[in-house]
């Protein structure tokens, strides 16, 4: 008989999983029910006990915890370490879980105060700084991406099943671009953080004509200083380039390099709507 | 049977979402009854001043999973307004197919995942999967079909990569359009069961009159630009929506809130329907009399059927569409395009209802100013009174607690309401 299957300890026969989301806008776990032509297989090999948006039962026992979201206020910290202390092992599922995603650009204004005014006037609203949920939990494994490949969530789950390493891609998304032939953004005058960006989503945007913005954090050897040479050289601005860099936070220290102080916005504090 | 009780359903199940439900009930009488947000904010509003106009699609897509698609072109419609950039008549024909397929996917997951489970009594889809494995299939058909619609036009399911302002980066081809047609007109089949199947439903029994908010359709069903319209007679300029939508924000609600007319007013498919029944597809139409959906219905359970009225129609629609597309020539992907400083508004009508964005750009196209007003939250209110109605209602005739407790958690997930959106 073959050994009980595990992975870092724990065992793995049809493991139960929760789906929990923090801050976020909900797309990783629509990713889970977006591959419908494997998701009755899917749902065999595990079995689901807690996934608020898709089912009303509730356990809060379980193996993996998938989650989804970053952290923006205190009770959120609460819940992730309840959840913390109830899974075998958490899984941050997106961008947003792995480095703050999109929301952490509320961030870069240094002025927590200033970005609730600007959106709730004097209407008290509790609200902290975005982090990735690692600021504050151990996590065992990260899911990149804005929105993951479904195909991706599946394998990563499916290997956790059977026990098989998880390994991601540490090569830039330029590799998969190129074996896919496509024509290179740059020579069709559209930025691309490709050449600095981890791979494993198959080139996802360039397949599309469309510049990668960096969603899924750098690769293991990302030279920024190298991509600031190959966008000036094609002549985009350092802006067009921050902007995609900053996007996701997955490349925030690399921003902090960059751009030294956070900063107000430009005119934002002139304008006659405000 | 008169005794007090209280039902506290925090982080409500099977809505995206989080908001909970609290009432209270003394004597038999309805004491509270409460619609709750506590969903936390992520200030697209304020993290897109000063970024330069592109971003403004890119990163408003992803307020929301569910539809990302929506946002990203409202969004668009919004900076193309601000840029005087009038798209090709290919571009508002792709877009408008890509929107359809979006509705599509939505209602169905809606439908199937988080409505009909309540229908049949049980918990979840994955109860389904073993009582009713050939609904499961069909659900699962019709969404994979909507999806792949959306992976083909938008370049992807979810935070699209295809669409820009000023058109698309790339183009369908033909026989990728010729194949969708042939899935559409199969799926037809799939929608007269489903129509069966949700015709079968014992609709709870409720009414309350309210006022609805939607798109003004001229000649066709309205979901992307136009006037807005409300039932109650009110009728503006896309650019003016801040008097259709009245923002406020209020204790127990990290949303804003919207009034137009009333204390509160709906959004969505039954209020489109509501408003534009005349220009729904003759076939949408015939489904709608057959589910007993006529204009102006007052019942907010309705919008479960009305959900299914409207993806007979835009499949037909589409089937239209998809025609016109072949016909036609073939123009550029995209037209070139300059930033100039200036003001502009993008309304779409999205599953869950009517949805705004507007921004203010500098001379070269900086965001000075952000606004988008969103479905659910002009919802919340409509929610929150039907909730008090409701309650009043179950309290009078004495309904045992769990009843109460689901039929107030159907009310909600009927609005399909989209929450992290709401709290953008
Ligand atoms: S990572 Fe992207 S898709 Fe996932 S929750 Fe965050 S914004 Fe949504
Ligand atoms: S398009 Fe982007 S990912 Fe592809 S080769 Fe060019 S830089 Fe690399
Ligand atoms: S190409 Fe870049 S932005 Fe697009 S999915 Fe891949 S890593 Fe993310």
């Amino acid at each position: 008989m073959a050994a009980p299957l595990s992975y870092l300890g724990v065992g793995l026969d049809r493991p139960r999983v929760g789906v929990f989301e923090f801050t976020s806008c909900e797309g990783c776990q629509l990713q889970l029910v977006n591959n419908e032509a494997t998701l009755l297989d899917f749902l065999n090999l595990i079995e689901l006990v807690n996934f608020r948006e898709a089912m009303s039962e509730r356990s809060d026992d379980y193996d993996i915890a998938l989650v989804e979201g970053s952290i923006s206020r205190a009770d959120e910290v609460a819940r992730l370490k309840e959840i913390r202390t109830n899974a075998r092992l958490l899984v941050a599922l997106g961008s947003c879980a792995c480095f703050g995603g999109v929301n952490q650009l509320k961030n870069r204004f240094g002025d927590l105060d200033w970005v609730k005014k600007k959106v709730y006037g004097d209407f008290p609203i509790a609200s902290q700084e975005v982090r990735p949920l690692a600021d504050f939990v151990a996590v065992d494994l990260m899911i990149y991406g804005c929105p993951p490949k479904k195909e991706e969530i599946e394998k990563v789950v499916t290997n956790l099943v059977v026990g098989k390493k998880v390994a991601m891609p540490k090569y830039p998304v330029c590799m998969e671009c190129k074996a896919n032939e496509n024509i290179c953004l740059f020579t069709l005058g559209e930025p691309c953080l490709g050449p600095i960006t981890r791979a494993g989503c198959d080139a996802w945007c360039p397949n599309h004509r469309r510049g990668c913005w960096g969603c899924r954090g750098p690769a293991e050897a990302a030279n920024v200083r190298e991509l600031e040479a190959i966008m000036a050289r094609h002549g985009f601005s350092r802006e067009a380039m921050l902007d995609r860099l900053e996007c996701f936070g997955g490349f925030s220290s690399q921003v902090a390099a960059l751009r030294g102080q956070p900063r107000r916005p430009r005119k934002a504090r002139s304008s006659k709507r405000s | 049977m008169k005794r007090s009780r209280t039902i506290q359903l925090n982080h409500l199940p099977r809505v995206e979402g989080h908001g909970n439900i609290h009432i209270r009930v003394q004597q038999g009488k309805v004491v509270e009854a409460r619609w709750e947000v506590v969903e936390t904010p992520r200030f697209f509003e304020a993290m897109l001043i000063g970024k330069l106009w592109e971003n403004a699609p890119y990163l408003c897509g992803r307020i929301c999973g569910i539809c990302s698609i929506g946002h990203t072109l409202a969004s668009i419609r919004a900076v193309e307004n601000a840029f005087g950039i009038v798209p090709s008549e290919q571009t508002t024909t792709l877009r408008l197919l890509l929107k359809h397929m979006e509705t599509l996917q939505s209602h169905i997951l809606h439908l199937y995942f988080l409505a009909a489970p309540d229908f049949l009594g049980v918990g979840s889809l994955l109860a389904l999967t073993q009582s009713h494995p050939t609904e499961v299939q069909r659900a699962l058909r019709l969404k994979l079909l909507a999806n792949d619609a959306c992976d083909l036009i938008g370049g992807r399911r979810l935070h699209p990569t295809r669409t820009v302002v000023g058109g698309f980066t790339m183009l369908p081809e033909k026989a990728q359009l010729e194949h969708l047609a042939q899935r559409l007109a199969a799926a037809q089949e799939d929608l007269a069961a489903a129509a069966d199947l949700f015709g079968g439903f014992t609709i709870p029994h409720f009414a309350r009159e309210t006022e609805f908010v939607s798109l003004k359709g001229d000649h066709d069903y309205p979901f992307i630009g136009g006037e807005l319209i409300s039932s109650d007679g009110v009728i503006k300029k896309e650019d003016e929506y801040q008097a259709m939508t009245n923002e406020y924000c209020a204790e127990g609600f990290t949303a804003k809130l919207s009034r137009l007319s009333r204390d509160s007013y709906a959004v969505g498919a039954l209020a489109r329907l509501n408003n534009n029944f005349g220009h729904l597809h003759p076939a949408a139409r015939t489904v709608a009399k057959r589910l007993g959906l006529a204009p102006v219905n007052h019942n907010p359970f309705m919008a479960n059927l009305a959900q299914l009225v409207e993806c007979v129609h835009v499949v037909h629609d589409s089937l239209s569409l998809i025609k016109k597309l072949l016909r036609r020539k073939r123009q550029a992907p995209r037209v070139a395009l300059k930033p100039r400083k200036g003001y502009g508004v993008g309304a779409v009508e999205v599953p869950r209802g009517i949805l705004y964005h507007a921004y203010e750009f500098d001379q070269e196209g900086r965001i000075v100013k952000a606004d988008c007003v969103i479905p659910t939250s002009q919802n919340h209110a409509n929610i929150q009174h039907d909730l008090q109605a409701l309650a009043r209602q179950w309290a009078a005739q004495g309904q045992a607690d769990a009843d109460i407790e689901l039929l107030a958690q159907m009310l909600v997930r009927a609005y399909d309401p989209c929450i992290s959106c709401s709290v953008h």
